[in-house]
């Protein structure tokens, strides 16, 4: 018993003993930066497709942090990241505004569509305007999933609801807030034959899952949504480093001025076109 | 706040209640009797100490979904899917250390009381009142693991505000909004929740 | 008169060894029979098959002419054994307990049978406290509560000090007097034997060498072996 009690003693401190071979290395080693962006930017894949081209580029190592809207934004207030892409306009504003981050700028935009079963139970389907949806799930006490968890899409939930002049929760008796992210939220929705609003790009990567759901309001690309309010801008903001010296405020900035170089816009741009028919983002530079 | 409380405790002190109920007899069964193929009931028991509470809670979200074995039975996204979740998730740790605690009361005792007249039950029955500190602690394990999970509820629960939405769903979700103020809170009530809970169970080795 | 036990060929295994090895013995309502030998002899064997706790390798044992009694006929049996159990309660509730299986109380019967065993002051006291010859006047407490129609006692008074070895001593000659109980006695003790029983019996590596009434057991051994043991030399 005591031998083997030595012997994984032995094994342990071994493995942790054990280090790698030390590579030459002519080049200095990659600087770290830390991104604080959301799960649906993380989940469609834009991020795995540009970074890349930033890494080689500036000798640097990106550690994508992708958590909630609110999550990402108070790593942001706490120093604990050194750059936020989000899309929450509001938030990104006073982020700003409390001296948190120094500017924003634009990144790139996408737009939100509204889901359902095919049943369409409100008859909203090819509606144009959000809020007019909304008014009819609302009429029909028809059951819609909300993320309820203050992301960018909640907050565009929250104001579609607002232009309809509805105070879901308390009035809809088949309102759901769920607080949980757009993966599963479209997941559930999907289960329960439900509204929901969700961002295009993480519905067009999830879509195969979602047997269930259709776009409803909103159309098949961006080009026909013809509700203006839908849409999704991205905001990409280094954390200010007189409120936190420690943060790599160099390596933040030129990434913000590399994600809005024309080279990288236009890679934003062509993001998803093989795999979806059409791209999940547009630059802001085509606005 | 209080609806999310009263919902914890309803959730995990059922899915206690019905693991107990189940588990310890089980339990004492598998140390007293001569059982067929002990040695693996009793390696998959232990087993089933470390399976991942959320790889339970998949399980679970996999049949009662629409298209699963038993998606007629419309639990998914109630307290019913939860409780399931949380007494398969308690079971093993129940079974397993009542049947721990069992091995070890004294195997002389078994025959001493069955030389006063004591029937298998009955047997049972003392020797689990001997094991009890055990039996205790094992309960006591068992509530710990349920009400401090967060991957299975939030798998086949969907935490939603209002009806299923409990202690540990509720700290993700104010993580993921970003007020950890609130969160932390939140998992200060559910360690009280817990030390309440567990000094009244404690008190059950008393007598 | 049909004899309260009869066992017949009885051959027990354990671990490849015979441990037990009867060819035929009777037990008589009403005696007080002890079985002397060395140990590892097999006596506790025989005594958990008395009590229907184990069953032999092969041969029958009755009681009451049962082969196999039901629990209305084995509750008529209680064992006192060499190294008592209690539970981890108090002095009452263990003495009180084979009552509390039969569904039955009797508090005034368990504070009686507590007092004649010497053990009154600690009536409320945890059991877990008493020194071993106490347990053991405990469990002797808890089989006789029961009165039961057979007493099996295993070694009963190997813990106790001579004063409560003649406490002892002198309950279970009432009960065999006075209640007409059947009792077997394993000891160590010859004299102790020599004392109570009636008949006496010796067994060595599992069978009974000689059983005889204790007046010729003692006097006029028909076997070498009888008389080597009860002078006192050891045999193996």
């Amino acid at each position: 018993m005591k031998r083997l009690f030595g012997l994984m003693i032995a094994t342990v401190l071994l493995a942790a003993c054990a280090t790698p071979a030390p590579v030459p290395a002519p080049v200095p080693p990659p600087q770290k930066l830390r991104l604080a962006t959301t799960t649906s930017t993380a989940d469609s894949g834009l991020l795995d497709f540009i970074l890349p081209d930033f890494q080689n580029k500036f000798n640097a190592k990106v550690d994508v942090i992708a958590v909630g809207t609110g999550q990402a934004i108070e790593l942001g207030v706490k120093g604990d990241v050194d750059v936020v892409l989000v899309h929450a306009r509001a938030q990104e504003d006073k982020f700003v505004a409390d001296g948190n981050g120094l500017n924003r700028l634009d990144v790139m935009y996408n737009d939100f569509v509204l889901v359902g079963a095919k049943e369409d139970p409100a008859k909203v389907k090819d509606m144009t305007a959000a809020k007019d949806a909304f008014t009819a799930i609302f009429k029909a006490s028809a059951t819609f999933v909300s993320r309820g968890d203050n992301s960018g899409t909640h907050s565009k939930e929250k104001s579609v609801w607002a232009a309809a002049q509805i105070t879901p929760g308390k009035e809809m008796s088949g309102y759901l807030s769920i607080g949980q992210g757009m993966g599963e939220t479209l997941l559930f929705a999907n289960e329960k034959k439900a509204y929901t609003l969700a961002d295009r790009g993480t519905w067009l990567s999830q879509k195969s899952k979602l047997p269930n759901l259709i776009v409803v309001v909103g159309g098949e690309t961006i080009n026909d949504n013809k509700d203006k309010t839908l849409l999704n801008p991205y905001g990409v903001i280094p954390v200010n480093p007189a409120k936190h010296p420690g943060v790599n405020f160099d390596l933040a900035t030129k990434f913000a001025n590399w994600i809005t170089s024309a080279e990288t816009q236009k890679k934003i741009g062509e993001y998803g076109k093989d795999k979806f028919g059409q791209a999940l983002f547009y630059p802001s530079t085509s606005k | 706040m209080l609806e999310i409380i009263s919902l914890t405790l309803f959730v995990s002190g059922v899915a206690l209640i019905i693991a107990t109920i189940i588990g310890v007899p089980l339990g004492a069964v598998l140390a007293l009797r001569q059982v067929m193929f002990k040695k693996i009931i009793t390696l998959i028991i232990y087993t089933g100490m470390g399976l991942p509470p959320v790889v339970v809670g998949l399980a679970v979200y996999i049949f009662l979904s629409r298209e699963g074995a038993l998606g007629w039975l419309g639990w998914l996204f109630t307290p019913s899917a939860m409780i399931t979740a949380q007494v398969i998730i308690a079971l093993p740790i129940v079974i397993g250390l009542t049947t721990s605690a069992v091995e070890n009361v004294n195997p002389e005792l078994r025959l001493q009381i069955r030389s006063l007249g004591a029937t298998p039950n009955q047997v049972m029955w003392t020797i689990l009142s001997e094991a009890r500190a055990g039996v205790v602690a094992a309960i006591v394990a068992a509530f710990g693991g349920i009400i401090s999970e967060v991957g299975a509820v939030m798998l086949v629960g969907g935490n939603i505000e209002g009806s299923t939405r409990v202690l540990t769903t509720a700290i993700v979700l104010e993580t993921r909004k970003g007020d950890f103020g609130l969160a932390l809170a939140l998992g200060g009530v559910l360690l009280t929740l817990t030390l309440v809970t567990n000094f009244f169970l404690l008190r059950l080795n008393k007598r | 008169m049909t004899p309260l036990f009869h066992l017949s060929h009885i051959r027990h295994n354990y671990n490849g060894r015979f441990v037990l090895d009867i060819d035929e013995l009777t037990i008589q309502r009403g005696e007080l029979f002890a079985i002397v030998g060395p140990s590892g002899a097999g006596k506790s064997t025989l005594l958990r098959m008395l009590n229907f706790l184990e069953s032999a390798s092969a041969g029958i044992i009755c009681y009451k002419d049962q082969p196999t009694p039901s629990l209305d006929l084995t509750r008529q049996i209680a064992t006192v054994f060499q190294h008592p159990i209690l539970l981890h309660r108090t002095v009452r509730e263990n003495v009180g307990y084979g009552l509390r299986l039969r569904d039955q109380r009797n508090d005034k019967q368990v504070d009686e049978i507590i007092a004649r065993v010497g053990l009154a002051a600690f009536a409320a006291s945890a059991a877990d406290s008493l020194s071993g010859g106490e347990r053991q006047r405990i469990a002797l407490a808890r089989a006789l509560v029961l009165n039961p129609e057979v007493l099996l006692l295993d070694e009963p008074t190997a813990n106790l000090d001579p004063h409560n070895v003649s406490l002892i001593e002198s309950i279970i000659r009432e009960e065999n007097e006075q209640r007409g109980t059947t009792i077997l006695l394993v000891t160590h003790n010859v004299f102790q034997a020599k004392r109570l029983a009636a008949r006496v019996g010796l067994m060595l590596n599992g069978k009974l060498i000689e059983v005889e009434t204790t007046k010729n057991f003692f006097e006029n051994p028909k076997d070498e072996r009888t008389r080597k043991f009860v002078d006192g030399e050891m045999i193996y």
